[in-house]
């Protein structure tokens, strides 16, 4: 090899040359992004009361420290993770904690979670933050050189720790904690960091502005995650609708770029076909490669990261600043002044929207999210959480109010333009009829929900709300078939228990019986043995009846004996008398004799 | 409490109405150049037509206890009704008409459960009933090309000349119906070459069958069609699949063969600008509710009609095969779509050959 050419150089060559895939299907909207995307990123006024979900990222929700009555800095941890796929969640504003309850959340399925509810005293004071390393804020042209050492000298245990403690989670939707997706990403040895920063649905701009407005955070942030998976590539993905965000981070990048070889972050314009910001597609878009079906891109070597995740990254790891607060779009013709708002996590969604103007009479429809894969609040008065990255406020006639569906007329522009090349409309034949089987065969669950397919349907079927229906149908079956496999087991386990008991009772009574047969064996020897002793002892009751006769004829024997040898008065017998004592002596000896037989 | 629905909000960018008027619209060119060839009475088949499969639709619509405004609005039975009226023989006494419609909207389409459940082509259907039951009305009917009018010395009728005949059978004084029509270019090949009576150099010289493409006058009505339905392809409404592999197997087939015997086989340019090939390529088979739907399908679809139109028009008992070749591959759709299932991202190419094998 030569002289290696100047990076700048080479990132020319490579964007020339660099070959994009595409996905199949896709479709073109217009992008409203001009309406929020022009003014720079406000600032939401605090609001009096912080209400903060402990539940705002995917997993377990964060046990709760605090409790009512406790006072609170800004940053302060509330509740700490519990498992590990959870995250810490933090004060966003100094006070008062007045409430630990439920309370409605922005979520499709309008339900509430356990929510911190913060009285604020508006003096917004801090904990004390520790960065691990800080970017000095000074303009010296060595600057890239001495953040990109600085990093060098952190370890990725280190870097990830910070993140985990900062609360940081996927901010492109997900919600993922970024810290256990980073440690698994690092187990596989993920050698390619891809930055979503395409931003595909409509109206949507909070990304685009961050990267115009704040490129060096993102760029930090961005080698930081590469520094804790240790990826050799790093791509940032972003659609080609956004000129100034990418020449803002080509600039940012640039620098770096030039004083590090292995600093290398490549910016590539991506086409602007919706979904391209969906992850799977913007890997195959930018590697040609397919993240395998119910797997995930570590399984082909790709970790995805949001931009605004690299931000939040950097915050955590330069000021030590946790994840509190995020930008948000408030857009959509019923808003006086659409923008861009940096919110407290926990800020009533009715506060910034009446900050950014909100014409209630006009308001037909709130929708958090785009209007592709977004879902219509069922209340302002829910909090902004970590997922909220646009409020879209509509008013009559500018999104669609459901028209009746028609019937399918098989036309399949829905399955030309699904981005995962599935057959939604035979998956929604067999949901209509419930088929959960065959929909499943016709690969439901590799369903995006990205809404193209609605989107393009002439007959104006709900077809994504056909699949999330077929899919929460199919969970519940499982639920279900889990459960009774469950109680199944516990049955036949119960039985199985039973009949151990069972046999375990009739050994024990089977040993115990054995035991006392023993036993009486034994202790009829021993009484044996202990009559054989006893024999010199008067024990009489324990002798048996030959014996008593044997000792009965002794004692007889030895009293006759003794008579004879006595005979005191039978010296003066007459003969007769002399015969007769003789007669019955001799009658008492047979006897005797006899009786001894 | 604000308005709750599920996502996407996008307004759809189409509707089935929006899609059915604007593929009408789109015939537009084809049915005036028909009008200009044939004579009026293709107008006359239109009006007749559109009127009946109202008619019918409501009738229906209303005994199946269905919304009848709602139904009547989606414009598929305008569709299959500007189709019908094209394609029937432009002297058709009305009652063809009728008789078409009835099986098209009412047996055909409504009887199987409305738009979208039918199985075949409701135009087709109307097209192949007509031309088994009424084999002489169907090919005998056919105006004489404007082309040849001069040549043949041939009548011309005025608009109310044509009504007056397709509705009470009149002539003015001194016509005949067979001055005024002549047999079609499909027509004239196939009698020549079955019977052996003339070699496809003798059509030409005769010059009533060969135009500059490819049957005399249907050329123009063909390329009229063609130019619509590109119109349709740039814009989204159908996808290139079907016309195009419909297209290229008839192209292909007639080339192949044509080169073994030049005698008896037209070139492809006749096969392709004759009869209602353009008309059945961009407007019948793409027929969504009846053709395959996935990519690969909806390729075989198409060169499945394309081979059979070719076969039936060389070897089968029919000028042209357009009615026959669509509802035969009709039948074929769910078999096509149960087989060509696209590979889903993610997936292994062979994986649902390993499912089945297992």
């Amino acid at each position: 090899m030569s002289q290696p050419l100047p990076a700048s150089i080479t990132r020319t060559i490579k964007d020339t040359l660099r070959h994009l895939w595409s996905f199949p299907g896709g479709i073109k909207l217009s992008g409203h992004k001009s309406l929020s995307n022009h003014q720079p990123i406000s600032t939401a006024k605090i609001a009096k009361q912080l209400i903060i979900p402990l539940s705002q990222h995917i997993g377990h929700a964060s046990e709760p420290i605090v409790k009512v009555g406790d006072k609170v800095l800004k940053g302060q941890i509330l509740g700490y993770a519990s498992g590990p796929v959870s995250a810490p969640v933090h004060a966003s504003g100094s006070g008062t904690v007045v409430a630990i309850e439920e309370h409605l959340i922005p979520h499709p399925s309008g339900l509430s979670a356990l929510c911190v509810f913060i009285d604020t005293d508006g003096y917004e004071q801090w904990i004390e933050c520790s960065p691990l390393i800080s970017d000095s804020s000074s303009t010296d042209d060595n600057q890239e050189a001495v953040t990109h050492r600085s990093i060098a000298t952190l370890s990725s245990h280190q870097i990830n720790q910070q993140i985990a403690n900062a609360g940081v989670v996927g901010l492109g939707g997900a919600l993922y904690p970024s810290a256990a997706k980073l440690n698994t990403a690092e187990k596989m040895h993920a050698d390619t960091l891809i930055i979503n920063a395409a931003e595909c649905e409509p109206y949507i701009t909070c990304d685009d502005v961050l990267m115009r407005q704040r490129p060096e955070e993102v760029i930090l942030g961005i080698l930081l995650l590469k520094k804790v998976i240790g990826a050799k590539k790093c791509l940032i993905g972003i659609e080609n609708n956004k000129p100034e965000a990418y020449q803002a981070l080509l600039n940012t990048i640039s620098g770096y770029n030039n004083s590090h070889t292995d600093a290398q972050i490549e910016i590539v314009q991506v086409p602007t076909l919706y979904p391209a910001g969906g992850e799977k597609q913007l890997i195959q878009v930018l590697t040609g490669r397919e993240v395998p079906s119910q797997g995930l891109p570590m399984d082909i070597g790709i970790i995805c990261h949001n931009v605004a995740t690299a931000a939040a990254v950097y915050h955590a790891v330069y000021r030590g600043e946790p994840l509190i607060s995020r930008i948000v779009t408030i857009t959509g013709s019923a808003i006086k002044q659409p923008q861009n708002m940096e919110v407290p996590l926990g800020t009533p969604i009715r506060d910034i929207l009446n900050q950014a103007g909100l014409d209630e009479n006009k308001v037909e429809k709130i929708i958090m999210g785009g209007p592709m894969m977004g879902f219509s609040l069922p209340s302002i008065d829910t909090p902004v959480t970590k997922a909220t990255n646009c409020i879209l406020v509509s008013e009559k006639s500018e999104l669609a109010t459901p028209p009746p569906a028609m019937p399918c007329i098989r036309c399949a522009r829905c399955s030309d333009s699904c981005p995962m090349s599935l057959l939604p409309q035979q998956m929604y034949w067999y949901a209509k009829a419930r088929d959960l089987e065959k929909v499943q065969d016709y690969n439901i669950f590799d369903c995006i929900e990205c809404g193209c397919c609605s989107y393009v349907c002439p007959s104006n079927i709900p077809l994504v709300q056909y699949f999330r229906y077929a899919k929460t149908e199919i969970w519940d079956d499982e639920r279900e078939r889990n459960k009774a496999n469950i109680a199944r087991d516990r049955h036949e386990f119960r039985k199985e228990r039973l009949e151990k008991a069972k046999q375990a009772k009739a050994e024990a009574a089977r040993l115990r019986k054995e035991k006392l047969a023993k036993k009486k064996a034994l202790d009829a020897e021993q009484a044996k043995e202990k009559e054989g002793l006893s024999q010199s002892n008067d024990n009489p009751a324990k002798s048996s009846s030959a014996d008593l006769i044997q000792e009965a004829i002794a004692r007889a024997k030895a009293k006759k004996a003794q008579q004879q040898s006595q005979k005191k008065n039978t010296d003066n017998l007459s003969e007769a008398q002399q015969k007769k004592i003789d007669e019955v002596n001799e009658r008492r000896r047979k006897k005797a004799d006899s009786e001894e037989i | 409490m604000f308005l709750a629905q599920s996502s996407p909000f996008l307004k759809p960018e189409l509707s089935v109405s929006k899609m059915m008027l604007v593929v009408t619209m789109l015939m537009i060119p084809g049915v005036l150049t028909a009008i200009y060839v044939f004579g009026y009475g293709v107008l006359v088949n239109i009006i007749l037509a559109i009127i009946f499969a109202l008619t019918f639709e409501a009738i229906t619509l209303y005994l199946r206890r269905r919304p009848i405004a709602v139904y009547l609005k989606d414009k598929s039975a305008l569709l299959t009704a500007v189709i019908i009226g094209v394609a029937l023989p432009p002297l058709a006494p009305w009652w063809l008409t009728f008789v078409g419609l009835f099986f098209a909207i009412v047996i055909a389409k409504q009887l199987y459960g409305g738009l979208g459940y039918n199985t075949f082509n409701p135009a087709m259907v109307a097209y192949a009933i007509l031309l088994i039951s009424f084999p002489a009305e169907m090919t005998t009917y056919w105006q004489t090309p404007a082309m040849l009018a001069s040549q043949f010395e041939g009548q011309t009728l005025s608009l109310l000349e044509t009504i007056n005949f397709q509705l009470f059978a009149q002539l003015p004084a001194g016509m005949t119906i067979d001055a005024l029509t002549s047999a079609t270019p499909l027509d004239i090949v196939r009698t020549a070459v079955l019977n052996g009576s003339a070699t496809i150099d003798e059509i030409h010289a005769e010059g009533n069958a060969f135009g500059m493409l490819g049957g005399i006058g249907t050329e123009w009505v063909n390329l009229a069609f063609l130019a619509g339905g590109l119109f349709m392809m740039r814009k989204g409404l159908i996808s290139w699949h079907i016309p195009i592999s419909l297209l290229a197997t008839l192209g292909f087939l007639s080339l192949l063969f044509g080169s073994f015997e030049l005698d008896s086989n037209p070139s492809p340019l006749f096969h392709l600008f004759s009869g209602a090939t353009m008309l059945g390529a961009f407007f019948i088979a793409t027929d969504p509710v009846t053709a395959s739907t996935t990519p690969r399908g909806r390729v075989i679809y198409g060169a499945g009609i394309g081979a059979l139109i070719y076969i039936i028009r060389t070897w089968g008992g029919y000028p042209d095969a357009i009615a026959f070749a669509v509802l035969l591959m009709n039948m074929c759709a769910p078999l096509l779509d149960y087989y060509t299932q696209p590979r889903v991202y993610g997936h292994k190419a062979d994986e649902r050959d390993d499912e089945e094998a297992s």
